[in-house]
């Protein structure tokens, strides 16, 4: 086995607590990650800090890659925390270009939880497993004391093989490549805002959550390697996702403001709370980057996937401003989408 | 989506754009602020700045709630949160706004009762279903918010829910104005004045502007092109000579204002002699304390409030940003130890503080061209 010489890592991380912005998605959890986790635990594969973590095994490329769900309330409009735990963890394998075989979750209980609430949860995990015809094959289960973990929380580890002729990195992102998008965002983070019922809104709106593997693999068939780059949107938002892309790379990338489809309950909300629907959080939405000359086929073959009728191009990448993400209207007006700070909070006036 | 999607219209703002073109005189510099954080945070969400002329330059003022609240207020504020079998509420808002010990999100991190609240009744109904906590309602804004604490606390005093109370930090936004136009180094030509202040304030209260001294104020909304529209008012006025308040908003404003809303602000209120805002220092009669009448419901009547003043670091240099004469880059802190993360200076607090909209929304390079 060889091994490396590496430089003493160094922790940049210094805030004295941790926040709920630190699991935001957004700056703080960025600065977490590059600051204390990738500094100590230092290797190669996780420096690429990608969805999935990718090992070659005989000539094969392994994806794997661990989440963990602490979703509140349990259960929403459009799903709950089993379909989000298995549809999360296909997600983050699908976008790393591979197809998942198997999935195992960590049950974390708390005393009191009502059996009949776990059996709806394991079932709807069942559920989308099958919907996502992948297989859990193993686990673990802890219980809590009362009042210590919301319910239950689920920690999940996925696998599964990188399709051969995926290709995605940042750096094969070039200028003039097209970001595509699969759908309407913001439903999932919208959707559980209300849900908590803290603020007195109502919509007619439902989670998002659903498996993105179909248009991963649509992708895949219909561009090949000119198939740049993928990401699910989720906590962060699109906004997110794309500063991180543009983060590891020369570029930046031009938003088409008026091309982003957006429900109009999930417009109305943000505009009465003052947020962004950037920034909002998507559980089965996927955003590519590629090539110019395969961006129609690729565009048409996500539209030909059930549920993907409302895929379209939302912008492109472009030399300059180089590592920013900025939105421009039809009118002329830009601004620059920059990554979620904290959490998304309503403003008042 | 309707009142929205007619006022982002391409084709009229590009209409409006043009005739603003043509009204500024290309030997003049015209110096306008939007007194309102709601208008700074449109402005730049929607990029406006691209579609003026060079010429024509937009001043941030002191309309932003949170921006203004001295950091000793915030002090004050969590000092009673963290008394024993207090609840303390606030709007979104607040929960980010430094004082000198953290933020109300980092406090609330380390287990102090603190709630995020969509509205103060939302707060009145939690001590509701709460006999046995007394909730503090942390109250912040204008006229356009002092009006919902007024009628909450006009309803817990007649359900007789003794366990609630406001911590007042309504400001109000005339005598702010009239700070910043009796500056020495005041150098505006005219004021987009608040929309949602206004819609309780009515048109009358900046009579003085105009007559006093001498400037326009065009009352406008918060869409693209509502803003540009009272841009394009300012500049025919400018060009006519003329200084007078005009109402771009009618659709929501009235003249005269909403009286029943000012009513339960007299009811519920009373003017405090002087208040700190950050960045313009005393300002007096500009805030408004809860009335007497409601000593039972106020906070500061209720708890021992320390009464903390935290001067602003030095370097920081708000005043001269909220006044128009830095813009937020020329600040020597602007986006190095002071960036929307970690907010130093007031203006960083908010997305409609100045900095922090500049900072979050205007490209680093050059022009874009779709």
């Amino acid at each position: 086995m060889e091994t490396i010489e590496r430089e003493l890592p160094r922790v940049r991380f210094g805030d004295a607590q941790i926040e709920m912005a630190h699991g935001a998605g957004g700056k703080a959890s960025r600065r977490l990650i590059e600051g204390l986790f990738v500094p100590l635990l230092a290797n190669p594969i996780l420096e690429t800090l990608s969805d999935s973590a990718v090992t070659e095994l005989n000539g094969s490329r392994l994806a794997t890659t661990a989440d963990a769900y602490v979703v509140k309330p349990l259960r929403f409009p459009g799903g709950s925390i089993g379909e989000l735990a298995v549809n999360g963890t296909v997600n983050d394998l699908a976008v790393s270009g591979a197809r998942p075989l198997g999935l195992m979750a960590a049950f974390i209980i708390e005393a009191g939880l009502a059996g009949e609430t776990l059996r709806a949860e394991v079932e709807a995990m069942a559920d989308a497993a099958r919907r996502a015809n992948v297989s859990i094959v193993g686990g673990d289960t802890k219980v809590v004391e009362h009042g210590c973990a919301d319910g239950m929380y689920v920690a999940t580890f996925g696998f599964g093989l990188v399709d051969p002729r995926a290709r995605l990195s940042p750096n094969a992102v070039r200028e003039g490549d097209r970001v595509l998008l699969s759908g309407p965002i913001g439903d999932h983070g919208i959707t559980i805002l209300l849900a908590r019922g803290e603020l007195d809104l109502e919509a007619d709106l439902v989670s998002d959550t659903r498996s993105v593997a179909p248009f991963a693999q649509a992708l895949l068939d219909a561009a090949g390697s000119d198939l740049r780059w993928m990401r699910d949107p989720t906590r962060g938002g699109v906004a997110t996702a794309l500063n991180e892309l543009v983060h590891a790379t020369e570029f930046g990338i031009t938003l088409f403001e008026e091309a982003i489809p957006l429900r109009d309950e999930v417009r109305g909300a943000c505009e009465i709370l003052g947020l962004d629907p950037l920034h909002i959080a998507n559980e089965g939405q996927l955003i590519a980057v590629v090539a110019p000359g395969a961006a129609d086929a690729a565009l048409a073959a996500m539209r030909a996937v059930p549920g993907g009728d409302g895929a379209v191009c939302i912008g492109e990448v472009r030399s300059k401003p180089a590592r920013a993400v900025i939105a421009t209207t039809s009118y002329g007006g830009s601004r620059i989408v920059d990554m979620l700070v904290g959490d998304p909070l309503p403003r008042i006036c | 989506m309707k009142y929205v999607d007619e006022f982002r219209d391409p084709r009229l703002i590009k209409n409006v754009a043009r005739e603003i073109a043509r009204h500024a005189d290309p030997d003049r510099h015209y110096r306008i602020m939007e007194v309102c954080g709601g208008h700074t945070h449109a402005i730049y969400r929607h990029g406006l700045k691209d579609l003026l002329p060079e010429n024509v330059e937009l001043i941030h003022g002191p309309g932003c709630p949170v921006c203004v609240l001295p950091m000793g207020r915030v002090d004050d504020g969590l000092a009673i949160a963290e008394q024993p079998g207090v609840i303390l509420t606030a709007f979104g808002d607040m929960m980010r706004v430094p004082g000198t010990r953290g933020t109300p999100l980092e406090l609330k991190a380390r287990g102090v009762d603190i709630r995020m609240v969509y509205s103060p009744l939302d707060a009145l109904r939690i001590a509701q279903t709460t006999p046995e906590k007394h909730v503090v309602f942390f109250a912040i804004g204008f006229e356009t918010t002092a009006p919902s604490t007024a009628l909450t606390l006009a309803r817990a005093k007649a359900l007789g829910v003794r366990n609630f109370s406001v911590f007042s930090n309504h400001v109000t936004i005339v005598p702010a104005i009239r700070a910043i136009l009796d500056s020495p180094d005041m150098r505006l030509d005219a004021f987009v004045g608040p929309g949602h202040v206004s819609t309780v304030t009515g048109c009358r209260p900046y009579e003085f502007v105009a007559r006093d001294y001498g400037k326009p104020v065009v009352i406008s909304g918060f869409e693209p092109l509502d803003i540009l529209e009272s841009i394009l008012m300012i500049l025919r006025q400018l060009r006519d000579g003329e200084a007078r308040v005009e109402n771009q908003y009618r659709r929501i404003v009235p003249w005269e204002g909403n009286l029943p809303a000012l009513r339960a602000i007299a009811e519920a209120f009373e003017l405090r002699p002087y208040f700190e805002w950050r960045g313009l220092g005393f300002i007096s009669q500009s805030a408004l304390k809860v009335s007497a009448a409601y000593a039972a419901w106020d906070s500061e009547v209720q708890f021992e409030v320390p009464g903390v003043r935290v001067t602003d670091p030095k370097a920081a240099q708000c005043g001269e940003v909220l006044k128009g004469v830095l813009k937020p880059p020329q600040c020597k802190l602007f986006g190095k130890e002071c960036n929307p993360e970690h907010p130093i200076g007031a203006l960083m607090v908010s997305s409609e503080g100045a900095c922090a909209a500049y900072y979050r929304y205007v490209h680093l390079g050059e022009p874009v061209t779709v």
